[in-house]
C-alpha cells in the first residue's frame, strides 16, 4: 500500500484533468521532473495495479438529461449477496452496485444498487425489469430518490505538487461514488 | 451536442491511449482529426457537460479512506445540518434522498483512521446519528452512460 513520492506527485499532477495538448502526457512530466516516456509508463503501471481505475471523460449526468437517480438497496441472505450482486451488477442501467453493512433494526439492507433514468418513471420501470430480470421477487427492497444534490465533487486528498500549493489540498476525484 | 460529441463521449468513457500522441491515436477510431477531437473536448467541457477528463482514481490504493454515510435528519433542521455536514472538506457528495435516513453522503479522507474521527465529529456537531456503510465488496463500477 502507498505510493511513492513520484507516484504521488504525478497523481496530484493529473488529478485535475489532462492537458488538452498533442503530447499531454509530456506536458505533465515536464511539471514533475519526468520524461514523457517515463510518465506514460508510470500512468499505466498505476492503470495496471488499479491505482488508477479509469482514463476518460466524467459526464455531468444531469447535464445530460438523465434528471432522475435513485439508490436501491436490498436485503439479501447473506448466502446468496455474491451470485445476486454479480447478477445486479451486470445489468446495463445500474451504474454502481456494492455491498455494504446492515445496521439492525434500522438498516436492514446489504446491497446498494445505483440506477440512473430520464426520469422518475423510467427508473422505477428499469427496476422492475430488474426484478424480473434477476428473479428478487421475494428480496425485500426500498427505492430511494435523490431529491437535492448539495456536493459533486473530489473531496480533498493528497497535497497538490508544489506549483498549486498556495491553493492548498487538491481535490482528487475517486471512483465508486453512490 | 451533435452525433460526433456523443461518440466521442462514449468512446472516452471506456479510457484513453496512455500513448506518445493519445489524442491523435483515439482521433483515428472516431474518424476525425486531432484538432477537431481536443476542440470538441474543450467545447464539452466547457459547457459542463462533462465535469472532467482525466483519472478515476482507486482512493484506498491511494492510502485515504472512503465510505458512504447516512444520517436522519429532522426536516427543520435539514439546511442547517445540510450545511455542518457540508462545510467538513472530507465529505466529497452529498444528497437528501427520499427516506427515513434521509442525508447520504461520501467521505474521503487521507487515510483510512481518519473516516471514524471525522464521523465523530460529524454526529457531535449535528446530534444526529450516523450510520457508516461502508463497501464490503463491489460487484460493478461501471458510472457510465450510453448515449
Amino acid at each position: 500500500m502507498g505510493l511513492t513520492a513520484r507516484d504521488q506527485q504525478l497523481v496530484a499532477a493529473i488529478q485535475c484533468g489532462l492537458p488538452l495538448v498533442s503530447h499531454p502526457y509530456a506536458e505533465i512530466g515536464a511539471r514533475i521532473g519526468l520524461s514523457e516516456s517515463e510518465t506514460i509508463e508510470r500512468i499505466q503501471a498505476l492503470l495496471t495495479d488499479g491505482t488508477i481505475k479509469r482514463l476518460g471523460v466524467v459526464v455531468r449526468h444531469h447535464e445530460l438529461g438523465y434528471r432522475a437517480n435513485a439508490m436501491a438497496v436490498w436485503d439479501i441472505p447473506d448466502d446468496q449477496v455474491d451470485k445476486l450482486g454479480r447478477r445486479i451488477g451486470a445489468v446495463d442501467f445500474v451504474t454502481l452496485c456494492y455491498r455494504r453493512p446492515r445496521h439492525l433494526p434500522d438498516w436492514p439492507y446489504n446491497l446498494f444498487s445505483m440506477i440512473h433514468g430520464q426520469s422518475r418513471d423510467a427508473v422505477l420501470r428499469n427496476i422492475e425489469h430488474l426484478i424480473e430480470q434477476c428473479g428478487l421477487g421475494d428480496i425485500p427492497h426500498e427505492v430511494l430518490f435523490s431529491r437535492r444534490r448539495f456536493k459533486q465533487c473530489g473531496a480533498h486528498y493528497i497535497d497538490s505538487p508544489p506549483r498549486q500549493a498556495a491553493t492548498g489540498g487538491a481535490r482528487i476525484p475517486v471512483g465508486g461514488q453512490p | 451536442m451533435d452525433a460526433r460529441d456523443i461518440a466521442i463521449i462514449n468512446y472516452l468513457q471506456g479510457g484513453f491511449p496512455v500513448t506518445d500522441r493519445p489524442y491523435a491515436e483515439a482521433a483515428i477510431t472516431l474518424g476525425i482529426t486531432e484538432r477537431e477531437l481536443i476542440e470538441r473536448l474543450e467545447n464539452l467541457l466547457e459547457k459542463g457537460v462533462l465535469s472532467r477528463f482525466g483519472p478515476m482514481y482507486h482512493a484506498e490504493r491511494l492510502g485515504g479512506g472512503l465510505t458512504l454515510a447516512a444520517l436522519h435528519v429532522p426536516d427543520e433542521g435539514f439546511d442547517r445540518v445540510a450545511e455542518q455536514v457540508n462545510g467538513f472538506p472530507e465529505v466529497a457528495h452529498n444528497y437528501q434522498r427520499e427516506h427515513h435516513l434521509n442525508m447520504w453522503f461520501v467521505l474521503a479522507t487521507e487515510t483510512p483512521a481518519r473516516i471514524d474521527e471525522v464521523l465523530a465529529e460529524i454526529e457531535r456537531k449535528t446530534g444526529c446519528r450516523v450510520y457508516n456503510v461502508p463497501k464490503i465488496e463491489e460487484f460493478f463500477v461501471g458510472l457510465r452512460f450510453e448515449l
